[in-house]
């Protein structure tokens, strides 16, 4: 099977093929992916070298001519190094793209800090005018670019891709869609977060809802899949990233809310996304001990 | 339509000053020049793809932007007296998505060069090739790394419908050395030319001038050193 970030490759050449404003905008990362698409569609195919801030700047600029750009590299350089230009050579201007990353919170563990970005869907949140998704499986990936390609005449998306896969993909869907049903609590999976959901929960009497749309969040689904007053999110990044989501649609009434995501703490060890993800209780072991705890 | 003799007058209006230091008018030529001889840009083809673009990179200032704007027709003059007020759609910095003729949202420096690179892509990739674009920064500004990456990518692609008017008032803490910014250009392969700010012969020449790849016109005008004296 192949990973999200080849699948992505794909689509995205099949889009420029497709749609003659089309654009991919490369700072070297991914680019033996584009190679063919490039030699295709030279123009429309830009590898401005190592430099993010340009990187994002001329996805801006190619926005401003008209253009449908996609921007990618590994998240730390797409979100946080270039960051001013996401907020004002993207939102500010009233100019569209697509931002897809790789490299997730720890996918790059042996790589080290410098290539880890839990914090890049807070970051994007702050922006005004983004979606983002987090698709769950390599399968997810080609209707969730097209449909961000397609909406940029009203939007940008960040698309957060990842090493990291559920076992199986689910039919793309814009809000929350319940994979069981249970009485104790309602559990949100977003993205790669629903296997290792279902694998700690298999014995509970709870919900599980999963996601990959989580701007907008659907509050309205949750809102309507809430019988108890228990809620547990499970975020691939950041912990707590979307509680004053959750929170605010449960104004009202009365809940309990879990955050389960990656921690603030730099780690300061190397490894294997595996032994990251139990460092940070995101593996099935560690959000069953989290929800048992919450729940009794 | 106003006449360029007119200029002071709608800044003041603007300001309330009657007499304009030379970081306020540091611009005011060059954007002159640009409207009145060189840009193919007019209010009834705001939104003509094929339309030249005129991206001002160094946002602090905007007077003689607005005033120049109003003199050519793109905003009312009765916009300039509520210059910055909460109700004016003229702030201290411009914004594209509230001023007619203004192609981008600009303060923070180093973005003005960097956008310029894609739309110049974006245009080309449209098949617009007669449209240029141009980005006018000042020399501090260019102290911003940013505009580094993006004078080493164009002059490496050779992106000749781009023009960076550099207006040069000495005001960079450490300069440029004894090259002076075109050598900084130069060596990534752009053409280069140094011009007098004032001359405004000069500066059409230069600016109407293209060839094989990105173009630097250095506008030279009088030392930020000296405001405050005039």
């Amino acid at each position: 099977m192949n990973d999200m970030r080849t699948v992505f490759a794909a689509t995205a050449s099949s889009l420029l093929d497709e749609d003659p404003l089309a654009a991919v905008v490369l700072a070297e990362i991914s680019a033996d992916l584009f190679a063919k698409a490039a030699a295709r569609h030279p123009e429309r195919v830009l590898n401005v070298g190592i430099r993010e801030q340009l990187m994002v700047s001329v996805g801006g600029g190619l926005a401003l001519a008209g253009l449908r750009p996609i921007v990618h590299t590994y998240a730390p350089f797409l979100v946080e190094r270039a960051f001013e230009q996401v907020k004002l050579d993207l939102a500010h201007q009233g100019a569209r793209a697509v931002l897809v990353s790789i490299g997730a919170s720890y996918d790059a563990a042996s790589s080290g800090r410098t290539h880890q970005a839990p914090e890049d869907v807070a970051l994007v949140d702050t922006v005004p005018g983004f979606s983002v998704v987090v698709p769950g499986h390599p399968d997810e990936v080609p209707e969730l670019l097209r449909s961000a390609v397609g909406a940029l005449d009203s939007r940008s998306t960040y698309v957060r891709l990842s090493s990291k896969a559920n076992r199986s993909a689910l039919p793309v869907w814009p809000g929350l869609q319940v994979v069981r049903s249970g009485r104790e609590a309602v559990v949100v999976a977003v993205g790669p977060m629903l296997s290792p959901v279902l694998d700690a929960v298999g014995d509970l009497d709870v919900t599980v809802a999963y996601t990959t749309s989580v701007r907008p969040f659907d509050g309205e689904g949750l809102r309507a899949l809430l019988s108890g007053s228990s809620v547990v999110l499970v975020e691939p990044y950041l912990a707590g990233t979307s509680a004053y989501l959750a929170s605010a649609a449960l104004a009202g009434r009365a809940h309990r809310l879990l955050s389960l995501g990656v921690g603030r703490s730099e780690l300061r060890r190397y490894g294997t996304p595996s032994y990251h993800a139990a460092l940070h209780g995101q593996d099935a072991t560690g959000i069953r001990r989290s929800v048992l705890d919450f729940l009794t | 339509m106003r006449t360029y003799a007119e200029l002071p007058g709608l800044m003041t209006v603007m300001t309330g000053d009657e007499k304009h230091g030379p970081s306020a008018t540091s611009t005011l030529d060059v954007l002159w020049v640009l409207y009145d001889q060189v840009l193919r840009v007019s209010p009834d083809r705001l939104d003509d793809p094929g339309r030249d673009r005129f991206l001002l990179s160094k946002g602090h200032g905007p007077a003689a932007y607005y005033a120049v704007l109003a003199a050519k027709g793109f905003i009312p003059e009765s916009w300039l007296a509520g210059f910055g007020s909460a109700g004016s759609r003229l702030g201290y910095h411009p914004d594209r998505n509230l001023v007619p003729g203004v192609e981008i949202a600009s303060g923070s420096l180093g973005h003005g060069l960097p956008l310029g690179v894609g739309l110049a892509h974006g245009l080309l990739a449209r098949g617009l090739v007669t449209s240029r674009v141009f980005v006018l920064v000042g020399d501090a500004e260019l102290d911003e790394g940013s505009n580094s990456e993006a004078i080493v990518y164009a002059g490496a692609v050779g992106l000749s419908n781009l023009l960076v008017i550099a207006v040069d008032n000495q005001s960079s803490s450490y300069g440029w050395g004894a090259g002076g910014i075109e050598a900084h250009f130069a060596v990534s392969g752009w053409s280069a030319a140094r011009v007098s700010g004032r001359d405004h012969a000069a500066l059409a020449s230069a600016l109407s001038a293209s060839g094989s790849g990105p173009r630097l016109v250095v506008a030279a005008v009088e030392g930020k050193s000296v405001e405050g004296k005039s």
